[in-house]
């Protein structure tokens, strides 16, 4: 409850900071000679205010962040923790049920043993919510009286504001970048671990995938965790056959609608293929696994196949393939688009027909954004989980037959962290490494996307 | 009204319009003008801006197609056979009447393949052979062989600005053209490269009919033998050029030349 309070309090005495140094700024305004000041009374009310809100606001981050420990350790000093059991999970169950009554969040204790400990927890939460109510106003109001203090007619309020506005700005740019080395040392370190157990070159290289999460976690048998089936599959069905099926139609679509197509129809049909993108993917999943697959068995069981499987890569990638063709078409029309009017009328004045000046100045100009739409819908299917799952299988298998069941490494993931081994057993944590692995070839992707754009880009100009 | 037509010789028009009027939508762009174009002579079209003498120029080889909401009324012929029938080929047309820009366009391809484009679709060429002497008799006729023998890999944007636009008129060349529309060529160029393009021009002369627009009266009278006023999308006046500036007849030519408006 406490940060919410305090983020409020924080609030409150911002406007309140804002206000008096508006009043203060416009006396200012009006004892100057001229009627005129360096700054708008506003940029020195939006000094103070934000010299009162941003160290509340980092003082209550830091707090929330401190303060459950602090209150445990209090109640922990207390003399009814004596009785508590020493260690592990029944220990920390009463702690929990303590604090909930007296959070107030459960309405009475469930074990006897745990009665003891609300009282302590009630005194340790009102203490140090005071704390905290007492040091918020103190650096509020330090915050507010020194920012105040420093106010003059003269005061350059408005490129400390504008600088203070900058540094926020950037904050919420690193944001982003931070949590991708977040998510990618958390990645590292549990692929270290798993890597500890199982040798890189028989993950990278092997061809049997089968992890048994039941086996014991010493000396797991490491032919067991070969991944290239995994990887082959979500090659197959993400890179391969969903390309081939996304690549010319997203093409084609956006050459209609960029040459051909009169501006209504362009109206109605570019929504209708960008609301394909905002199908939730298990959607897809649906369509794949009740409609395409079997329609698939059944034409390869009457083109004489037998017995094929009723999941299969080709209706996976089939229904990926559709799933993406926005993606691919969206950024080649702007692309093309993009390629100057002149390119086209000098094509046209030399002679060239329409789909002349397509072929061979228009698609080429605007190859860069073509590759890049192409490279991002790429590492947008090998991260797709859903259609697999529902449509392929979960079997690993290395084969270029697209009638059989196949898996990706995204469907090993979700299948290997929501199985029954426990955390620290060579099973889960293949989901680690196959997380980094997927990880490093998107990344790769992007990568190559993003400098295939920048050397071209300047093509024309 | 009447368009002078300054007792001038007799010679073979290349092309000519017959009362062409020019639509956008609802608004009248070109209004009833009538011109012929000769082989012989460089014509240049002079006027204010939104003259139409731009629009005028892109009826010529039905660039003006380009433009969904754009009409064209009247007759056009060139030898004598009207460009606007239905049956004619635009592609062939064009092949005839070629087009340089305003502002330098070539393609993000190489220098070679920048020239080579034209010949490859209408298939001038065959073979590797032939193609090479096209590319290099376009580039020496347009003046930039010498500059740009070396690297005919390099893009045609590499190039400055000046070469482009000269690249730009060898890629018209190319397709051995009869006529060449130029829409002023030199307006995105700095003085030497324009006086570049304007000495080519002079070569040029002769071999095929040259029509060019232009915002400059002193370009006008440098490069051109046959001079055309527009206003306000009619043309008033067109003779020689030495005649429309040195002796118009319409007071509005008198005006625009000696500066009182445009």
């Amino acid at each position: 409850m406490s940060p919410a309070i305090l983020l409020l309090l924080a609030l409150g005495l911002g406007l309140a900071g804002w206000l008096a140094a508006r009043a203060r700024a416009w006396a200012f305004r009006r004892a100057s000679p001229d009627g005129r000041l360096p700054s708008l009374p506003n940029y020195h009310a939006w000094y103070v205010a934000l010299w009162i809100v941003l160290p509340v606001l980092a003082f209550v981050a830091l707090w929330s962040a401190i303060a459950p420990g602090l209150v445990s350790q209090s109640v922990l000093a207390s003399p009814a923790a004596a009785d508590l059991p020493a260690f592990g999970f029944q220990r920390q169950t009463m702690l929990n049920e303590a604090r909930a009554v007296a959070t107030g969040a459960a309405p009475a204790v469930f074990n006897p043993e745990a009665a003891g400990l609300v009282e302590p927890y009630r005194e340790a939460l009102s203490h140090y919510n005071l704390i905290g109510i007492v040091v918020t106003l103190l650096i509020a109001f330090l915050g507010g009286v020194w920012a105040f203090l420093r106010l003059r007619p003269d005061f350059a309020a408005r490129t400390k504001v504008e600088r203070i506005v900058m540094a926020i700005l950037l904050g919420a740019s690193l944001v982003a970048i931070l949590t991708t080395i977040g998510i990618l040392a958390s990645l590292v370190f549990e692929t270290i671990r798993f890597f500890g157990m199982v040798s890189p070159v028989d993950f990278l290289f092997g061809t049997h995938w089968g992890p048994d999460p039941m086996a014991s976690p010493e000396n797991p048998d490491s032919s067991r965790y070969g991944a290239v089936p995994l990887f082959w599959g979500t090659l197959f069905i993400g890179a391969i056959i969903a390309m081939i099926v996304a690549i010319p139609l997203g093409l084609m679509s956006a050459i209609y609608l960029t040459q051909y197509a009169n501006p209504a129809l362009r109206r109605w049909i570019k929504p209708a293929l960008e609301i394909l993108a905002g199908v939730p993917t298990v959607v897809y999943g649906y369509f794949a696994a009740l409609t395409i697959a079997p329609a698939i068995r059944d034409v390869a069981l009457s083109l004489g196949a037998t017995n094929p499987s009723s999941e299969s890569a080709l209706a996976a990638g089939l229904v990926m393939g559709v799933m993406i063709i926005p993606f691919v078409s969206s950024m080649a029309d702007d692309s093309i688009a993009a390629v100057p009017q002149a390119m086209r009328d000098g094509s046209l004045a030399m002679g060239a027909t329409t789909s002349e000046t397509i072929r061979r100045v228009l698609v080429p100009a605007a190859l860069p954004g073509i590759v890049a739409g192409i490279m991002l819908a790429v590492s947008r299917a090998i991260g797709e989980t859903m259609i697999v799952v529902m449509a392929a299988s979960t079997a690993a298998n290395l084969s270029g037959n697209p009638l059989e069941a196949m898996t990706t490494v995204t469907v090993q993931i979700v299948a290997m962290l929501t199985g029954e081994g426990s955390f620290d057993h060579p099973a889960t944590l293949s989901a680690f490494a196959l997380g980094f692995v997927l990880f490093m070839v998107t990344l790769g992707l992007n990568f190559i996307a993003l400098s295939v754009v920048k050397r071209y880009r300047e093509a024309y100009e | 009204m009447t368009v002078v037509h300054d007792n001038l010789e007799k010679t073979q028009a290349k092309m000519s319009a017959k009362s062409v009027s020019v639509f956008y939508g609802d608004k009248k762009a070109i209004d009833e003008v009538s011109i012929d174009i000769p082989t012989e002579y460089v014509t240049a079209f002079i006027g204010p801006s939104g003259c139409g003498k731009s629009t005028f120029l892109r009826t010529l080889n039905r660039m003006n197609d380009t433009i969904p909401s754009a009409r064209v009324e009247g007759e056009i012929d060139l030898d004598g056979q009207d460009i606007y029938r239905s049956g004619m080929d635009v592609v062939q047309l064009r092949a005839r009447v070629g087009m340089v820009f305003q502002k330098p366009n070539p393609f993000p391809k190489s220098i070679y393949d920048n020239i080579a484009y034209g010949p490859k679709i209408h298939g001038l060429a065959e073979g590797k052979d032939e193609l090479d002497a096209i590319v290099e008799k376009s580039l020496k006729r347009a003046g930039l062989w010498e500059e740009v023998k070396d690297r005919l890999q390099d893009s045609g944007t590499a190039l400055s600005g000046g070469q482009q636009q000269r690249l730009c008129i060898a890629r018209a060349i190319a397709v051995d053209p009869e006529v060449i529309l130029m829409d002023e060529p030199c307006s995105a160029l700095d003085p030497i490269a324009t006086a570049k393009i304007e000495e080519l021009i002079a070569e040029l002369n002769g071999r095929y009919a040259i029509v060019i627009v232009t915002h400059s009266m002193q370009q006008a009278a440098r490069v051109s033998q046959r001079t055309a006023f527009f206003h306000l999308g009619k043309m008033v006046e067109y003779g020689r050029t030495s005649d429309i500036f040195t002796n118009p007849h319409e007071q509005r030519t008198q005006d625009y030349i000696t500066g009182r408006y445009g």
